[in-house]
C-alpha cells in the first residue's frame, strides 16, 4: 500500500528531482564566486518578530536537566550578518529552518530555506539575481515587477500607503468574511494581500516598496511619489510566496529600536519574550557592509520544478511522518 | 463551553459561530510573508446546511458548540414530529421537518439513524447509506427484459420515487442509494 506511515511522503522519482535543484543552486553560486556558509542551528536567542514562533529546545550538561534554552533557527539571517560585518564577503546557505506552528499544504514546521548576501548591490539588482536563478530551474517562467502600490492600485483602486484604517477595513470586508476587529492597518492590508491579491498574480510577479511598516530588517527609501517606502520585495509564483529580500539595514541603533519594538508588540498580544539577539546589533555597529540579501523556500522551488502543488510532493518526510 | 483558539482548529471540530452551531469542513493556515498568520476555515451551518468561508485571525477564539452525532433508531412519524430512540439509554428525542429535512423520505421505523443533536436537541438526521425499502407503485414488470436499459419511476413504501429497472414489480424489495436517491439493486 502506498500510503502505509513509513513511507516517504513525496515519490522517489521527485527526491531525484530535488537533489537535481540542489545541485543547480549550488552551481549557480559556485560560478558567481559566492562562498557557501553554514551557521548554527540552535541558538542563544530568538527571532524578534512576534508573528514567528521559535522552537525551544532544552540544553544540559546532565540529562533531564536544563541549563541553558536555546532556540532553533527560524531563518539563519542574524548569524549571516555577523558574518558579513567580520568580513566573509558575497556569502549564501542552504539550511533547515524551524517555526512552530506552521502546517498547511505549503506549510511544514521545518523546512528548507536558501539565504543569500551580495555586497553592493540594492534590492532591485537582487531580483534580478533571483530571477536568474529562478528561471535557470523554471525555465518556462518569465518574470514581471510591480510595486505594492501598483498591485493595491491596479486591482482594488486604492492607495495602501494612503488609505485610512476604515477605507481598508471597509474593502476587505467586502472580500472577506473577516468580522474580528483590528486597529493595525497592516493586518488589513495582510489580509487583502493574502486572500485577495495573490491569488489573483499569475505567473511570477516581484512586488516591491512595501509600506514602511513593513520593513522588518530592510532599509527605507522614498520612492518617486515621495512615499516612504520599505526597500523589500517579496516573489510570488501563481499566487505563492516564494522569497522575500531586503536592502538591508545597516544601523545598528534603528536595528536596536526595531528589536525593542518588537519585544514590546509581543509584549502586547501575549506572546513570550525571548532573548534578543544584541550580538546582532554589536555586529551591525561594528560595520555591516552596504548588501542585499534574500531568503527562498527550497521547497517551494521544487514543487514549481516538478509542477505540483502539495509540500508533500517534495519532502521526505512531512511533520505527520517524521 | 470550551473556547478554542484559531491555532487550535481542525476539520471536523464544532463551534458556535454568530449563535448556529458549525462544522470545520476545510481549514488552512495562511501565513504572508511577515505579520500574523490567518486561519481560513470552510465552515458548515449544522442548522441550514449553508457552506461559507470565514477568517480568523491568530489567537482569536471560537466556543465549542456541543454538538453530537448519536446512532439511533427510527420510532415513527406522528403526523407533525418524528421519533427517535436511543437504543442504548432508550433516551427518546423527536425531531421537526427542518431538522430532517429531505432524508424524511428514506426513514423505515426500525432503521437505524445518525442523529445530530446540539444541546440535546435534534438538528439534523442522517438516514443510513442504504435502505431497503418495498415498491408500492409501479408500472408492471417487463419480462425477459433484464438485461436491456431503460427505467421507470417505482413509488417506495416510504413515499419515495425512484428510477427503477423495467423489470422491477410492485412488491419487490428494493436497495437504494439515500446519498444518491438512486436504486442499487434487489434486495436479497
Amino acid at each position: 500500500m502506498p500510503n502505509e506511515p513509513w513511507r516517504p511522503s513525496a515519490p522517489i522519482n521527485h527526491l531525484r528531482a530535488r537533489a537535481g535543484v540542489l545541485a543547480q543552486i549550488r552551481h549557480f553560486f559556485a560560478e558567481r564566486s559566492v562562498l557557501e556558509v553554514e551557521t548554527p542551528v540552535l541558538s542563544k536567542c530568538a527571532v524578534s518578530d512576534p508573528f514567528i514562533d521559535s522552537l525551544e529546545v532544552s540544553f544540559g550538561f546532565q540529562p533531564g536537566i536544563e541549563d541553558e534554552r536555546l532556540y532553533l533557527q527560524t531563518s539563519p539571517e542574524y548569524a549571516m550578518k555577523r558574518l558579513l560585518a567580520a568580513g566573509s564577503g558575497d556569502i549564501y546557505q542552504m539550511a533547515k529552518v524551524f517555526r512552530n506552528g506552521e502546517s498547511g499544504r505549503r506549510h511544514n514546521p521545518e523546512f528548507t530555506m536558501l539565504e543569500w548576501y551580495r555586497l553592493g548591490f540594492d534590492d532591485q539588482r537582487l531580483m534580478d539575481e533571483v530571477a536568474a536563478l529562478v528561471t535557470r530551474i523554471v525555465p518556462s517562467l518569465s518574470v514581471r515587477r510591480l510595486s505594492y502600490a501598483e498591485l493595491f492600485e491596479q486591482e482594488l483602486g486604492l492607495d495602501p500607503h494612503a488609505a485610512s484604517l476604515e477605507t481598508l477595513q471597509r474593502v476587505c470586508r467586502a472580500h472577506v468574511d473577516a468580522p474580528f476587529e483590528d486597529d493595525d492597518r497592516d493586518t488589513w492590508l495582510n489580509l487583502l494581500m493574502s486572500h485577495v491579491l495573490e491569488p489573483r498574480l499569475k505567473g511570477a510577479v516581484f512586488i516591491h516598496s512595501y509600506p514602511a511598516s513593513m520593513a522588518a530588517l530592510a532599509q527605507t527609501r522614498v520612492d518617486a511619489q515621495g512615499r516612504v517606502v520599505a526597500a523589500r520585495f517579496e516573489l510570488f509564483v501563481d499566487g505563492v510566496e516564494l522569497a522575500n529580500g531586503y536592502h538591508e539595514l545597516t544601523d545598528a541603533d534603528e536595528q536596536a529600536r526595531r528589536l525593542q519594538a518588537d519585544q514590546r508588540q509581543r509584549a502586547l498580544l501575549g506572546l513570550p519574550q525571548r532573548p534578543l539577539d544584541g550580538r546582532l546589533v554589536q555586529a551591525l555597529a561594528a560595520g555591516m557592509p552596504n548588501c542585499a540579501g534574500v531568503a527562498l523556500g527550497v521547497d517551494r522551488l521544487v514543487m514549481l520544478a516538478l509542477g505540483v502543488d502539495n509540500l508533500e510532493q517534495v519532502v521526505s518526510f512531512m511533520h505527520a511522518r517524521a | 463551553m470550551a473556547n478554542y483558539s484559531s491555532n487550535q482548529f481542525k476539520n471536523g471540530m464544532k463551534v458556535m459561530i454568530d449563535g448556529d452551531p458549525c462544522s470545520m469542513v476545510d481549514v488552512e493556515f495562511v501565513k504572508p510573508g511577515k505579520g500574523q498568520a490567518f486561519t481560513r476555515v470552510r465552515l458548515r451551518n449544522l442548522m441550514t446546511g449553508r457552506i461559507w468561508e470565514r477568517t480568523f485571525k491568530s489567537n482569536e477564539t471560537a466556543e465549542s458548540a456541543d454538538v453530537m452525532d448519536t446512532d439511533m433508531e427510527y420510532l415513527y412519524n406522528d403526523g407533525e414530529m418524528w421519533h427517535f430512540m436511543d437504543p442504548k439509554t432508550f433516551d427518546q428525542v423527536a425531531a421537526d421537518q427542518n431538522a430532517v429535512g429531505d432524508g424524511a423520505k428514506w426513514l423505515k421505523e426500525q432503521d437505524k439513524v445518525v442523529v445530530t443533536l446540539w444541546n440535546d436537541n435534534p438538528i439534523s438526521v442522517t438516514p443510513p447509506n442504504f435502505v431497503e425499502l418495498e415498491v408500492v407503485e409501479t408500472d408492471p414488470g417487463l419480462k425477459g427484459d433484464t438485461a436491456q436499459g431503460g427505467s421507470k419511476p417505482a413509488t417506495l413504501s416510504t413515499g419515495a420515487v425512484v428510477r427503477v429497472p423495467l423489470f422491477i414489480e410492485q412488491g419487490e424489495v428494493l436497495r437504494i442509494d439515500t446519498r444518491t436517491g438512486e436504486y442499487v439493486s434487489r434486495a436479497n
